[in-house]
């Protein structure tokens, strides 16, 4: 159980408005990712549902029943902090423990919970350690467990990963990959790495500005988006924008996604120069400056001997765009 | 090369701290080694060693047997620990509500708290010996601690709310989450993490309080609280001083502070805030 209901939720320190009205529904047992650029209140959100930012106005609903006021320790959720938060002064199996102790669980009960969670996570050998004595992916793991050994019907992750070097983060992922499927409980989890985003998410929610853009599951969202901030701000490396009056067309802009551009010498309908071309092995992306369009990204899959400064041809395959309007807005057809 | 510019700088750097070590505890020196000598030897050859000749322990025996010494330094002790108390807790408290929640005229309570470094309670002797009669507290220890908080607090809060900003919200939010009371994150969670500060405004708060001889004269001057510093003026005459004496007594006065100073410098060193973000 677990299901979580924003209703028109706005949040403003003093005049500034950073939450502007979210509406959001999160079916029980669904991994919910937020993302967003930097300053758009992803965080500021999931302090609110967690309890530790008062609402403003609008209802936070935790299985139906209104929590707006009630304690973060009452709202039976659990909470993974990109700074791992853990009481420096505790072992890691009273970290862990801390909550239920709080609540009144017996000794025997803890040690079990602890137990059951440790073995998880394989902190078994790290329990009687302090924060101080452990590598950052070992706290990151304690403050996983201590969530763990809650039971939530929620849990929030701010950025849980963050702090992590790049292999650690793969393996931390897959880990909190695994323990949603074993756990099936409803998880909510805030990050702006498109990775995370979507191979986590069952759904994802993009915020700008505090206002909910789009919600949808990842390949909804990323082969159907329902503006130019969607669409450029969801695949990486980001899809090109091409202006529609310079193209001839009555949309305002074509959006149409670098692996959608052919590149070729002799022919094409954009001519343009190589300005830049960055080869990963797997991908070559060339980066190539259109007259009248700006500097446009080309993806191919494999190795392609292209050579800054050549004179070059872009295709972009129409049945693969997207027309946006003057507001951004997408204009399907 | 880098090694050997390396070498001069901390050759120079030392110079320059023993340099003033030496001229910091030199009065120290002159005044714990004189106590020891005999009255005509302290004029005679105030730099001196005491040597086999000259050494006397006088002004010991006179500071023992003249008044209540122990009671004095008691006196002393009570007063200053107890101020020492209601600074560190009171301070913290404030200055954990100051950094930590957010009301109407946050901004405005911590300019009014802080005001107090810029205006000394001096000014408000008459005021505040008016208050003590009222109250009939004159001549107790009370009306010193009273007076030392209110005289170490502004600082204090200052201090504190600043280091307390520093704390990470997350581990503050983690405790809320996990049910802990507002109280418990203040005792368990923050004040271990503040700590050194903590020690810092301790060492600032105890040595003018220890010194003070102002508030002592006018509101305790009784014999059975006088604190050290008023104990040791009997042996400062308008026209003889008994130097031996006052040596000795502030030899002895030294040794409380240094004790408690010792006490908080290893707080101040300890540092056990890693691992708990990061
Ligand atoms: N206590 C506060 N007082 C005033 N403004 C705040 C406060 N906390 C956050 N904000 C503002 O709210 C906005 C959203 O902040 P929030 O931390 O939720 O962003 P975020 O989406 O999590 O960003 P990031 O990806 O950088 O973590 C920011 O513009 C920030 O300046
Ligand atoms: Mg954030």
């Amino acid at each position: 159980m677990g299901a979580l209901t924003l209703t028109q939720v706005t949040k403003a320190f003093g005049k500034t408005e950073v939450i502007k009205g979210v509406d959001l529904r999160v079916e029980d047992g669904e991994f919910c990712v937020f993302v967003g650029p930097s300053g758009c209140g992803k965080s500021t959100l999931l302090r609110m549902i967690a309890g530790l930012e008062d609402v403003t106005d609008g209802e936070v609903a935790i299985d139906g029943v209104r929590v707006n006021e009630t304690a973060p320790a009452k709202r039976e959720i659990a909470m993974v902090f990109q700074s791992y938060a853990l009481y420096p002064h505790l072992t890691v199996r009273d970290n862990m423990g801390l909550a239920l102790k709080q609540a009144g669980v017996s000794k025997v009960a803890i040690v079990e919970a602890t137990n059951k969670a440790a073995n998880m996570l394989s902190l078994d050998v790290l329990l009687d350690r302090r924060p101080a004595e452990l590598s950052g992916g070992q706290r990151q793991r304690v403050a996983i467990g201590r969530a763990i050994v809650r039971t939530p019907k929620i849990f929030l992750f701010d950025e849980p990963l963050s702090n992590l070097d790049a292999a650690l983060r793969v393996a931390t992922r897959i880990e909190i990959a695994k323990l949603h499927r074993d756990l099936k409980a409803t998880m909510i989890y805030v990050t702006h790495d498109q990775v995370e985003a979507m191979t986590l998410a069952d759904k994802i929610v993009v915020l700008r500005a505090g206002k909910v853009e789009q919600v949808g599951k990842p390949m909804e969202v990323y082969n159907n988006p329902d503006n130019t901030f969607v669409a450029s701000f969801i695949g990486s490396p980001q899809m090109n924008m091409l202006s529609g009056a310079a193209l001839g067309i009555t949309a305002h802009t074509l959006g149409i996604r670098p692996e959608h551009v052919a590149i070729s010498r002799d022919k094409g309908s954009l001519p343009g120069r190589i300005s830049h071309v960055e080869k990963l092995g797997g991908e070559t992306l060339v980066y190539v400056q259109v007259e009248g369009q700006g500097l446009l990204t080309v993806r191919l899959l494999g190795e392609y001997d292209w050579q800054v400064d050549e004179a070059v041809y872009l295709s972009p395959d129409q049945t693969r765009a997207f027309l946006f309007d003057a507001g951004g807005l997408r204009i399907r057809t | 090369m880098q090694a050997r510019q390396n070498l001069g700088r901390t050759i120079a750097a030392h110079a320059v701290l023993i340099t003033w070590t030496l001229v910091a505890l030199f009065p120290v020196f002159v005044i714990v080694v004189n106590s020891f000598k005999s009255r005509k030897a302290i004029f005679a050859d105030p730099l001196s060693l005491p040597l086999p000749s000259n050494f006397d322990m006088v002004g010991y025996t006179t500071v023992m047997h003249q008044g209540d010494f122990f009671q004095y330094f008691l006196n002393s002790m009570i007063v200053t620990v107890g101020s020492l108390f209601c600074v560190l807790l009171f301070g913290a408290m404030a200055a954990f509500a100051l950094s930590e929640y957010r009301f109407k005229g946050n901004t405005l309570m911590g300019l009014y708290l802080a005001l107090g470094i810029m205006i000394p309670i001096r000014l408000g002797t008459v005021a505040i010996l008016q208050m003590m009669v009222a109250t009939g507290l004159v001549n107790t220890r009370t009306a010193l601690v009273l007076v030392y908080s209110a005289q170490g607090l502004p600082l204090a809060v200052f201090i504190l709310s600043e280091f307390m900003r520093t704390v990470s919200d997350d581990l503050k939010n983690a405790g809320r989450i996990d049910g802990l009371s507002e109280y418990t994150i203040f005792f368990r969670l923050v004040l271990p993490l503040v700590r050194p500060a903590m020690a810092t405004v301790a060492v600032f708060t105890m040595i003018p309080i220890w010194n003070d001889l102002w508030f002592p004269l006018i509101l305790a001057p009784g014999e059975e609280v006088k604190t050290i510093t008023l104990g040791s003026q009997v042996f400062i005459g308008q026209f003889v001083t008994d130097w031996n004496a006052v040596l000795a007594a502030l030899s002895l006065a030294i040794l409380p502070v240094l004790v408690l100073y010792l006490l908080f410098s290893r707080q101040l060193i300890r540092g056990i805030t890693a691992g708990a973000v990061k």
